[in-house]
């Protein structure tokens, strides 16, 4: 246990363990893609719901926006770990295993809808109300007010908003690792922890350093190019 | 051309009660005319324009513009009457994310018109106002005045009836001020369109409008002419208004 571990040798223990860290990769990269896809699909929708059944908007509903507000905070409540517990059962129908990225994937997206639905329901906050009411004045379908009013003069926030879910849920996507999902997190506990690895343990948390780095970035870059504000 | 018939507007109070913006107000604008609804803040005149294109239902009353009923319509109806009718805002309310050319260009997508005929429109409308050079800016990159011409463009491409003007040069200095109602008289003269313009200065009316309706708490309480850039006021109101410009 005292023996000292030289640079050399734990860089050599981590080529040793390249191909594992690959797949690694790959295996976050997977459930990110799953969670942040399904986010987009059924969250982006919701947050705009969100947005348009308030009070002074084009569907002002309160009976919808309390509901859906109620739903959304009930998701976003629960700390995750407990949430991926107990959706054990549908993931399993849904997958037919719990076990590996695609399960991990389930509960992920889960959290992720409500996320991203809040998120794209601040962006939209931002938009000046009579840029709207401009458009309904010209005659606007509502679905021409949402993809060409809301959508392009929120999309710089989008970005944004995209930009802060991905990063949280690289996090998160750790956290679901742990119980089988596999990806960068779970690597890093099972060499660096159980095993006692630091070298994995330091490698794989700098590797994320990176990934969250390269994905502000290039969130910022994006975002500012979108803008003409 | 536009008939309102005993319209009336209230709107519920934050505080609790009702707030009557436009009572029991009867109001013709003739075809081709350029008609000012002034007023003092509070005196319903923003409301009484929003009920020409029914962005405010009235509680009752009829709107007829151009010979249509437009509380009878159904929402699709609605809409395509409301191409009819063009509108700008004291505030612009132009697209950050689009550059003036396809602010323009906005109204005629969503009219479904074809790329060609909208590119031709879009130029014609940018040489009308003067903004022929400004076609990829952003509204960003504009003057309070430019961004109003943008307005203006925008409202006369789909080749609309009426404008309605919100208090179209309360957020410019007078000089741009001046440019901005010159543009919306060529128009009126050139085109025929018919304007209705709410302010609260009587410089307006007497700088561009051939008629006025000067409204206190949500009633119209004089029908003013104008000849020669002159104002004949018969009310104390009137006077007094004539008397700030």
């Amino acid at each position: 246990m005292d023996e000292q571990l030289t640079l050399a040798q734990a860089l050599a223990n981590l080529s040793d363990l390249a191909p594992e860290i690959w797949q690694a990769s790959a295996e976050t990269g997977l459930m990110l893609a799953i969670g942040l896809s399904v986010a987009i699909v059924v969250g982006g929708p919701l947050g705009i719901l969100l947005y348009l059944t308030q009070p002074g908007q084009l569907f002002a509903n309160r009976a919808v926006n309390g509901v859906v507000g109620w739903f959304v905070n009930l998701v976003r409540s629960f700390p995750f770990i407990i949430l991926m517990v107990s959706l054990v059962p549908l993931t399993r129908l849904l997958v037919g295993s719990t076990i590996g990225p695609i399960a991990a994937a389930v509960p992920l997206s889960f959290a992720a809808i409500p996320y991203f639905a809040r998120l794209v329901e601040q962006t939209l906050r931002e938009i000046p109300r009579g840029v709207i009411e401009a458009a309904e004045a010209m005659g606007a379908s509502p679905a021409q007010i949402i993809w060409k009013v809301l959508l392009g003069e929120a999309r710089a926030g989008l970005i944004s908003s995209l930009t802060i879910l991905t990063i949280s849920f690289l996090s998160y996507s750790a956290v679901a690792g742990v119980v089988g999902g596999g990806g960068i997190g779970d690597l890093a506990i099972r060499y660096g922890y159980y095993r006692f690895q630091t070298e994995v343990m330091v490698a794989m948390v700098l590797l994320l350093v990176v990934i969250v780095q390269i994905i502000q970035f290039a969130g910022n870059h994006l975002a500012a190019r979108l803008d003409k504000r | 051309m536009i008939h309102l018939k005993n319209v009336h507007k209230r709107f519920r109070r934050p505080e609790g009660g009702w707030f009557d913006a436009v009572r029991d107000t009867t109001l013709h604008i003739k075809a081709g005319e350029i008609f000012g609804l002034i007023g003092f803040s509070g005196a319903g005149k923003s409301t009484l324009l929003r009920l020409i294109n029914l962005l405010e239902r009235p509680d009752h009353g009829s709107v007829n513009v151009d010979g249509r009923d437009l509380t009878g319509l159904s929402a699709a109806e609605l809409r395509r009457a409301r191409q009819n009718i063009g509108m700008v805002f004291q505030q612009f309310n132009l697209m950050a994310n689009r550059t003036v050319a396809a602010n323009i260009a906005f109204p005629l997508e969503i009219a479904g018109w074809s790329r060609a005929d909208i590119d031709a429109r879009v130029a014609e409308c940018l040489d009308i106002v003067g903004l022929a050079d400004r076609a990829g800016h952003y509204p960003a990159q504009l003057s309070g005045g430019q961004k109003q011409r943008v307005g203006i463009a925008r409202a006369l491409a789909p080749r609309p009836h009426v404008i309605l003007a919100d208090e179209p040069t309360s957020a410019l200095d007078p000089k741009t001020t001046q440019s901005i109602l010159d543009c919306l008289q060529d128009i009126n003269a050139r085109f025929g369109v018919t304007v209705v313009i709410v302010t609260h200065e009587m410089h307006v009316i007497r700088s561009i409008c051939h008629r006025a309706a000067l409204l206190d708490a949500g009633e119209v309480v004089e029908l003013l002419e104008v000849t020669d850039k002159q104002v004949a006021a018969r009310s104390a109101l009137a006077k007094s208004l004539l008397e700030v410009a």
